[in-house]
C-alpha cells in the first residue's frame, strides 16, 4: 500500500491504541506455538492454564489486586457491558427497588450506550449527572442524587480519566460516598492505566475495566477487575470459565501478552509519567505560541492523564486539521468517531458547556510510550499552517451555506 | 495534481479515483456523508447513502492505494437539497434533486472546501467529458457514452467550477468501466446502478413527500371543468404523468389522460389528452452558463429532463429570464425542471423551467 508506513508517522494517538511492546510480540508469539487449552485436565492444557494464572497473578500485582478478582474478558467495551448490566441485574434482583444507575454525561459509549439500553429494555432510570468546565464530576450533584433515595441506586459507574480531554475523576470521594450507602461502584479505567498509579484495594471500587490494546498490548484481551465478594450476573453463558462470570474458551497467548504488557506499562510509569508530563506541556505550549488563540480543554497537568492534550481551534473543523495533518504524516483524532467515520460533536465537550462549532473544531493527542521530542515538533511545526488553511475551508463553506 | 476524489461507494466514482491516480495526480479519497440517519445496509437502486456504501468506498480507496476520509455533509445537504426538493414540490414543481446536488453541494461546497485545504481540483464519476476550447474556455461535452451521459445534471456548473472538475470516465462506456473494475480488484465492480433519490430510502417519493407536506386534498378535473376525481396532495403529481391517477370515469374519447397542469393552492389537478401537452415554446429562469452568455438569437438542441430527448430550439436571453422556442413541439414539459441547452455536444448553459406555452389552450 501507499499510505504513509507507521515508522514515518508522528504517531500521537495513544488513547486510540498503543504500539505494541516488542517484547508482548515475543511472549506472545511463543504462546502461540503452544499446545493446550487452559481448560483440558491434562498436561497441556495444565501448561496452558499455568501460563493464564501467571499471568492473572502478574496483572493482579500491578493493579494490587488479588489474582481471583482479574476476570478476564474481549476488552473494554465487553468489561463495561459486564459491569454495567451484571450489577444491574443483580442489585435489582436482589431488591427490585434498585433501579437508579448514576454515571456521568462524559462516558465512553461503551458505558452509556449499555446504559441508555438498560433504561429502555429493562426500565433502569438513569442519571448522567454533569461535569464542571473542565470536565470533572459534581459530586455535590451525585451526593444529592443518592441522598434523594439511596436505598433505589443500583450502581453508579464513573470513568477513571477521560478517554478525550483526559480529565481524572475524583474516584476516593465517589467509593467513599458509594460506600456510606453500600452501593456498588464501577469504574472504566482504560485509559488510565499505565498512565497513572492504580491501585485497585484501596480505590474502594468494587470493579474496574482494563483493556491490553491501551498499556502496548494486544488487541482483543482485558479484563475485569471484580472484587471478590462482588455479586453480578453473566452475559455470556456457557462453560463456566471465569469465575462463572464469563464464559469462553481462555486465550492464553492473547492473556500472556496483555500480562506482558501491563509489567511494563505499569513499572515503567512513575519514569515515564514525568516525560509525557514534560513533552505534552512542550507540545501544548508550542502550539499555544503558533495558534495564540487555541483553547486548552480540560483539567490542569495535576488532574489529567500525562500523555493527554485537548484543543479546540476556533474556527476550523476539526476533521480538515485531522485531515492536512494526516497528510503530513503526523496521527491525532478529533475525539470521537462514528462508525461511519463521521466525527460528530464530541458528547464529553458539550458537556463541559462548549459550544457545537468549538467543539467540531477540535483535536486530541494523545502521547505515550513511543512518544518523542521529534513528535511534538513535527506537530508545533505543521499546526500553523493547517490551522489557516482549515479556517479559509471553514470560511468558504459557511458563506456557500450563505449564498 | 491534488486531487479530491468523491467517491460514492459505487463503481464509477471507485474508476475515476483509480484514473486520477494512474494519470499521476496525488489522490485523496473522500466519501460524502449525506444522510443525517445513514442505514446500515443498501436496498433497493440508491447507490450512496449507507454506512455499507462508505465501507464500499473505503475498500475500493484501499485497493487503489489512496487516503481516504468521509466528509459529513448532511447539513448542507439536507438544507441546500433536501428542503429545497420539499419546497418545489410544495409549488407545484417537479425538481431534479441530483443537479441541485452537484450545485450546492459537490462543485460548490465540496469544491470551495478542497480548494482552500490545498487540493487543485475534484474528480467525480460523472460521465461529461471537458475540453478545453478556443481561447483557453473549458468545454463540457456529452460523454462518449450517450446511454449514460449526465451532461444535463451538470449543466449547472459555471466556467470556474468547470476549471477544478475532473470528469476521468467521459470518454468510457460503463461497459468498459465495469471491464476495468473488475481488472483493478474493484470489489464494487458489479455493485447496480443507482437511479432512485437517494435520500427516499423506501422509492416511495409521495409518501415520502406525504409526511413532510402532510396529506392535502384537492380535485381531478378535465379541461372543460368536469370534476374526475380527488387526490390526496398536488406533490403525487408531475406534468406529464399518465399513471395512477386513479380516475374511474374513461375518458369520452377513450384515450389515456395524462396531467396538464397542477395548481398547489387551489390544489386542482387539471387532466386531457395527450396532445394537449405539447408545448413550443418555455420560460426559463435563473440561468448559468458554461462560457460567455450568449448574445442575441442562437440556434440549440434543448433536453428538457435528465435522459430525456434532445429537442431543437432557439434560445435568447432577455433580461435574467431564457426564452426557448421549440421547433418541434415538446410533451411533458414539468416546471422545476432543468433545461439544459447544448451546442452539438457542447453544453451551453442551463436554467429552470418556470413556464411553458402549449400549443392547445388549456
Amino acid at each position: 500500500m501507499n499510505q504513509p508506513s507507521s515508522t514515518a508517522a508522528a504517531y500521537l494517538d495513544h488513547a486510540a491504541t498503543t504500539p505494541i511492546y516488542p517484547e508482548v510480540i515475543v511472549a506472545m508469539a511463543q504462546q502461540l506455538a503452544r499446545l493446550g487449552n487452559a481448560s483440558s485436565l491434562h498436561g497441556s492444557g495444565r501448561s496452558a492454564r499455568r501460563v493464564v494464572e501467571e499471568s492473572r497473578e502478574t496483572i493482579a500485582a500491578c493493579l494490587n489486586a488479588r489474582p481471583s478478582e482479574v476476570v478476564f474478558t474481549s476488552g473494554g467495551t465487553e468489561s463495561d457491558n459486564l459491569a454495567v448490566k451484571g450489577f444491574y441485574w443483580s442489585r435489582h434482583k436482589g431488591d427490585p427497588r434498585r433501579t437508579r444507575i448514576l454515571s456521568t454525561a462524559i462516558e465512553h459509549h461503551a458505558v452509556l450506550d449499555p446504559l441508555h439500553w438498560l433504561g429502555v429494555e429493562h426500565e433502569a432510570e438513569v442519571e448522567l449527572l454533569p461535569v464542571d468546565a473542565e470536565g470533572r464530576l459534581d459530586l455535590e450533584a451525585l451526593g444529592t442524587a443518592i441522598e434523594r433515595d439511596p436505598g433505589s441506586v443500583a450502581l453508579i459507574t464513573v470513568m477513571w480519566a477521560n478517554n478525550e480531554v483526559g480529565t481524572l475523576q475524583p474516584m476516593a470521594e465517589v467509593a467513599a460516598v458509594a460506600a456510606e450507602h453500600g452501593i456498588p461502584v464501577h469504574t472504566d479505567a482504560v485509559q488510565a492505566m499505565g498512565q497513572v498509579p492504580l491501585d485497585f484495594a484501596a480505590s474502594g471500587v468494587d470493579a474496574m475495566t482494563v483493556t491490553g490494546h491501551k498499556i502496548g498490548g494486544p488487541f482483543g484481551v482485558g479484563a475485569l477487575m471484580l472484587r471478590r465478594e462482588a455479586e453480578l450476573e453473566a452475559l455470556l453463558h456457557g462453560g463456566g470459565q471465569e469465575r462463572d462470570v464469563r464464559s469462553g474458551t481462555i486465550d492464553a497467548p492473547a492473556i500472556v501478552g496483555f500480562a506482558c504488557a501491563a509489567e511494563l506499562a505499569v513499572k515503567g510509569q512513575p519514569e515515564r509519567a514525568p516525560t509525557l508530563t514534560a513533552l505534552r506541556d512542550e507540545l501544548v505550549a508550542g502550539i499555544l505560541d503558533v495558534v495564540p488563540d487555541a483553547i486548552v480543554n480540560g483539567a490542569p497537568t495535576a488532574e489529567r492523564l500525562p500523555g493527554n492534550a485537548h484543543l479546540s481551534f476556533p474556527g476550523c473543523e476539526g476533521d480538515s486539521l485531522l485531515m492536512l495533518l494526516d497528510a503530513q504524516g503526523i496521527e491525532c483524532s478529533t475525539g470521537s468517531a462514528c462508525s461511519a467515520g463521521v466525527p460528530q460533536a464530541s458528547h464529553v465537550l458539550l458537556a463541559m458547556g462548549k459550544g457545537e462549532s468549538l467543539a467540531r473544531g477540535s483535536l486530541r493527542f494523545s502521547l505515550g510510550h513511543t512518544s518523542t521530542r521529534d513528535d511534538v515538533r513535527r506537530v508545533v511545526e505543521a499546526i500553523g499552517p493547517a490551522v489557516q488553511r482549515a479556517r479559509a475551508a471553514a470560511v468558504t463553506s459557511a458563506a456557500g451555506a450563505r449564498s | 495534481m491534488k486531487v479530491l476524489a468523491a467517491m460514492s461507494g459505487g463503481v464509477d466514482s471507485a474508476v475515476a479515483a483509480a484514473r486520477a491516480h494512474e494519470a499521476g495526480h496525488d489522490v485523496t479519497g473522500i466519501h460524502l456523508a449525506l444522510s443525517r440517519n445513514p442505514k446500515s445496509y443498501r436496498s433497493g437502486a440508491r447507490g450512496c447513502c449507507t454506512i455499507e456504501d462508505s465501507n464500499d468506498a473505503r475498500r475500493a480507496a484501499d485497493v487503489i492505494g489512496i487516503p481516504f476520509y468521509v466528509w459529513d455533509l448532511s447539513d448542507r445537504f439536507h438544507e441546500d437539497v433536501v428542503e429545497d426538493f420539499v419546497a418545489e414540490y410544495a409549488e407545484g414543481r417537479t425538481p431534479n434533486p441530483c443537479l441541485r446536488c452537484n450545485e450546492k453541494i459537490k462543485f460548490a461546497a465540496v469544491l470551495d472546501r478542497a480548494r482552500a485545504l490545498g487540493f487543485d481540483a475534484v474528480a467525480t464519476g460523472h460521465y461529461a467529458q471537458l475540453e478545453t476550447g478556443p481561447g483557453g474556455l473549458i468545454e463540457m461535452h456529452r460523454a462518449v457514452d450517450h446511454g449514460k451521459d449526465q451532461s444535463y445534471v451538470l449543466g449547472v456548473l459555471t466556467q470556474e467550477q468547470l476549471a477544478h472538475s475532473l470528469f476521468p470516465l467521459g470518454g468510457s462506456t460503463k461497459d468498459m468501466v465495469r471491464a476495468e473494475a473488475d481488472r483493478r480488484g474493484l470489489a464494487v465492480a458489479h455493485k447496480p446502478d443507482s437511479h432512485d433519490i437517494c435520500f427516499i430510502s423506501d422509492g416511495d417519493t409521495a409518501g415520502w413527500l406525504r409526511d413532510r407536506l402532510g396529506a392535502g386534498s384537492g380535485e381531478i378535473v378535465d379541461t372543460s371543468g368536469e370534476v374526475l376525481g380527488s387526490h390526496e396532495g398536488t406533490f403525487g403529481f408531475t406534468i406529464g404523468q399518465r399513471r395512477g391517477l386513479r380516475i374511474d370515469k374513461p375518458a369520452p374519447d377513450g384515450k389515456p389522460r395524462y396531467v396538464l397542469d397542477i395548481e398547489p393552492v387551489s390544489g386542482r389537478v387539471t387532466v386531457g389528452a395527450r396532445a394537449d401537452l405539447a408545448v413550443d415554446h418555455l420560460t426559463a429562469t435563473k440561468p448559468r452558463w458554461c462560457g460567455s452568455v450568449p448574445i442575441g438569437e442562437i440556434a440549440c438542441t434543448v433536453q428538457l429532463r435528465a435522459h430525456g430527448d434532445e429537442h431543437r430550439a432557439v434560445a435568447q436571453v432577455v433580461g435574467s429570464e431564457v426564452e426557448i422556442a421549440l421547433v418541434d413541439a415538446a410533451s411533458g414539459i414539468a416546471p422545476g425542471q432543468a433545461a439544459v441547452i447544448y451546442s452539438g455536444t457542447r453544453v451551453v448553459g442551463s436554467a429552470t423551467i418556470a413556464a411553458t406555452r402549449r400549443l392547445t389552450a388549456v
